[in-house]
């Protein structure tokens, strides 16, 4: 077992490009901070729709988050914080070399994920019941009902691309795992695993930003 | 006079023993699926080639219906014709000009590195700049759009009855082939240099496109974004931008020029990168204030964030906005000034030889300065409001974009040319494109500029008949700048058979680029180079060996 976790395959050459794995590996990480800055402004465009919407239309907002569904919001916060500790966890298990703790841990990530978009599920099938999707089945009265319909309208893309962002993390933290289960990763390389790490972080921080805006802002007032 | 064209040093490899033309296989396939930068780059060319066509025959469609007041196309037509050539010339020939193609191709050799930090990315991104390409043609053949390049809302989400999420979506997916051409240019330059090359011993041209990189990942994802509330708004007639649901339709121009406006330094930034290679090289003299060439491109990609609405002083904004956004265009032209300067300085007691490349960069310093300084008087909230929507701003961006990037494009193909093909190209015949090219641009855009002040509006099919005598001095410039582009098709064309060998290092230039093989072979360097100067280390007279 130690033997096999010293030298579980003959470490890695680099990509013809660089002359050494270090080298590779900073190339790695510094490309996924760079593409994360692009992601911030990503959000950031639909995030400034949502602070002119507010602030055009703030009782139509307050009214909006009143028909979120925190619990499930809330549940999900901490089921994404959670996949980000196991996620950190498996980055430190991965920089030590122990093999299966890094791909348990990254299996445990990935399921938690799947279990924050069953329950993203299950809210949106709430929302559509509810007759809450815009350009869809919307169907509101009273005085707010296009703020309301625009509160949704941002609700649905701003989840809905956050939803997107998990998905494909899950993707990536498969391939991981299965790598790491397969002993691809030592001390000296476990660039995938943190690189994969910065970016499930990211997804955790947008929804972070996300959850109050959400399901708390129309909570606050009266 | 002389000139710096002399056929290299006779020890140099024989052509097609060993370069990335040939190493690695000739078949389709190994071109395909290449990770090599310089055959993506080739991609690049070649693509873009098509689009600049493209772009081109609707820009001589527009001329040709502006030739009489009444025309010869219906206003629909007559809109999707200028929405065509919008759409095609910005994102899929401007964007990715300079960048994609010479940058691809230079960046790595000019640093001393063997390929870009991500050549799997760098393919991927021509993939998407072709999947992008196909669906704005696709979109464009099956009745096309009516927009104009700038999408404004509510018109593209509701009323316009064209193609609208299809180009929408080609804008997208173009968008994101940028993206991961910043990205990579950005990781290349930080940590792919070779040993002694540091950041002030880099070339311009890669300061240029480090620029360009940051605008390219810092904003097009705004623009993704923009677009793709758009387009769902336009779906699902729900959404933000139309005020009839509630929407602002000033947020969306506050989105789109968020990127747009920095889009037009991504766009003349690369420029500014070849003009500074070029000018040293045939004035023989070192580029004047390398720092402050080089930090003016920096600020102008930090300060081109903070000017955009000056695309917005008549839409509604506040007028306290319309002046610090009008300060902040006058303070963003003293770092394009600063260029200017340096590079008049440079050209300053040289020994100037007037080749091919020069006359366009020549060109190019002084269409840009035209350019740049017809956008202040833009930048001025009255005389804006006297011009906006007229030829007057028409005139503007195309003496920065076509008679500057273009120029620009020109003056690194003609420069760059023998390095990638490992052919020489025939000088006189590129002189007489390059003046046709400098005088038909003139003609065909300075009478823009009176047509703008007398007060004749953009993007309409029609004309007040007393415009008449300067819309057809205009048409009449654009035929000649018509062949003065497809001039360069036939004798670069030629070239690429019947040309003389090149050699290594045709210009005697300095920069490591130089210093391998014509055409390089596929990982570049024998050896990885290393860097003991900085660079532009020329001299008043021609080296010696080369006299
Ligand atoms: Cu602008």
């Amino acid at each position: 077992m130690s033997d096999a976790r010293r030298e579980p395959w003959p470490d890695p050459s680099p990509e013809p490009q660089y002359a050494t794995m270090a080298q590779q590996a900073e190339a790695a990480s510094f490309g996924m901070w760079v593409f994360l800055a692009t992601e911030v402004l990503f959000f950031g465009g639909m995030l400034l729709a949502y602070a002119w919407a507010r602030g055009s239309f703030p009782a139509g907002f307050a009214e909006a988050g009143r028909h979120t569904k925190i619990f499930i919001g809330s549940v999900n916060t901490v089921v994404l914080l959670t996949s980000s500790f196991t996620m950190a966890w498996a980055v430190n298990a991965a920089e030590h070399g122990r093999r299966r703790p890094t791909a348990w841990l990254l299996a445990a990530t990935a399921l938690l994920a799947l279990l924050f978009l069953a329950l993203k599920g299950v809210e949106y099938h709430q929302e559509w019941t509810e007759h809450l999707v815009p350009g869809l089945n919307f169907r509101e009265e009273g005085p707010n009902a296009h703020a309301v319909e625009l509160f949704y309208f941002l609700y649905f893309m701003l989840t809905g691309i956050h939803g997107i962002h998990v998905t494909i993390g899950i993707g990536l933290i498969a391939v991981t795992m299965v790598r790491a289960w397969r002993g691809a990763f030592s001390e000296r390389y476990y660039t995938p695993v943190e690189v994969t790490g910065l970016y499930w972080h990211f997804v955790d921080i947008v929804w972070i930003f996300l959850y109050p805006l959400i399901y708390l802002v129309g909570r606050s007032g009266p | 006079m002389t000139t710096a064209t002399v056929t290299g040093k006779t020890d140099e490899p024989v052509v097609g023993t060993r370069n990335y033309l040939t190493e690695g296989g000739v078949t389709l396939r190994s071109w395909l699926l290449t990770r090599d930068h310089k055959r993506i780059a080739i991609l690049y060319t070649l693509s873009i080639t098509l689009f600049f066509f493209v772009g081109g025959a609707a820009a001589t469609l527009i001329r040709l219906n502006l030739v009489t007041p009444p025309g010869i196309f219906t206003p629909d037509v007559y809109n999707r014709l200028f929405t065509l050539h919008g759409i095609v010339m910005v994102w899929f020939f401007l964007i990715p000009s300079i960048p994609n193609t010479m940058g691809n191709f230079l960046i790595p050799l000019m640093i001393g590195a063997k390929d870009l930090a991500f050549p799997r990315l760098n393919l991927l991104s021509w993939y998407l700049y072709m999947a992008a390409g196909l669906l704005a043609l696709f979109a464009i053949v099956i009745g096309g759009v009516d927009t104009g390049w700038t999408f404004y809302t509510p018109f593209s989400s509701m009323y316009s009855n064209g193609y609208v999420v299809l180009a929408l979506a080609a804008v997208f997916t173009a968008g994101f082939s940028s993206i991961l051409t910043g990205l990579n240019f950005i990781v290349t330059t930080h940590r792919m240099r070779a040993p002694g090359m540091t950041w002030y011993r880099l070339p311009v041209f890669v300061w240029s496109n480090y620029a360009t990189s940051i605008i390219m990942v810092l904003a097009t994802p705004v623009l993704a974004i923009t677009l793709a509330l758009v387009a769902v708004e336009r779906l699902l007639q729900v959404g933000i931008f139309d005020p009839a649901l509630g929407g602002d339709p000033l947020l969306f121009q506050h989105l789109f020029w968020f990127y747009s406006h920095p889009a037009v330094y991504i766009m003349i930034l690369p420029g500014f990168g070849v003009i500074s290679e070029v000018v040293p090289c045939f004035a023989r003299k070192p580029l004047f204030g390398y720092k402050f060439v080089v930090w003016s491109s920096i600020t102008i990609s930090v300060i081109g964030f903070f000017v955009w609405a000056h695309h917005m002083f008549v839409a509604g904004i506040s007028l306290y906005a319309g002046l610090v956004f009008s300060l902040l265009s006058y303070v963003i032209a003293v770092p394009s000034a600063i260029k200017v300067f340096n590079w008049t300085a440079t050209l300053h007691k040289g020994w100037i030889s007037f080749d091919a490349p020069m006359l366009y960069a020549l060109g190019f310093i002084g269409l840009f300065t035209i350019g740049g300084l017809t956008g202040l008087f833009l930048a001025n909230l009255a005389f804006d409001v006297h011009v906006t929507d007229t030829y007057f701003v028409v005139a503007h961006f195309h003496y920065i974009m076509v008679g500057g990037m273009v120029s620009a494009y020109f003056a690194g193909l003609h420069y760059w040319w023998p390095k990638v093909t490992g052919r020489l190209y025939h000088e006189w015949w590129a002189r007489i494109a390059a003046l046709l090219i400098f005088f038909g641009f003139n003609l065909t855009f300075f009478p823009q500029f009176i047509l703008g002040y007398l007060g004749m509006q953009r993007r309409y099919f029609s004309y007040a008949p007393e415009f008449q005598l300067w819309n057809i001095f205009s048409s009449a410039g654009a035929s000649v700048l018509a062949v003065g582009y497809v001039l360069p098709f036939f004798y670069l064309g030629w070239s690429l058979f019947r040309g003389q060998r090149a050699g290594a290092n045709p210009w005697a230039a300095t920069g490591l680029e130089w210093q391998t093989s014509s055409p390089p072979p596929t990982h570049n360097f024998d050896r990885t180079p290393t860097v003991t100067r900085p660079p532009y280390q020329y001299r008043p007279e021609p080296e010696p060996q080369d006299v």
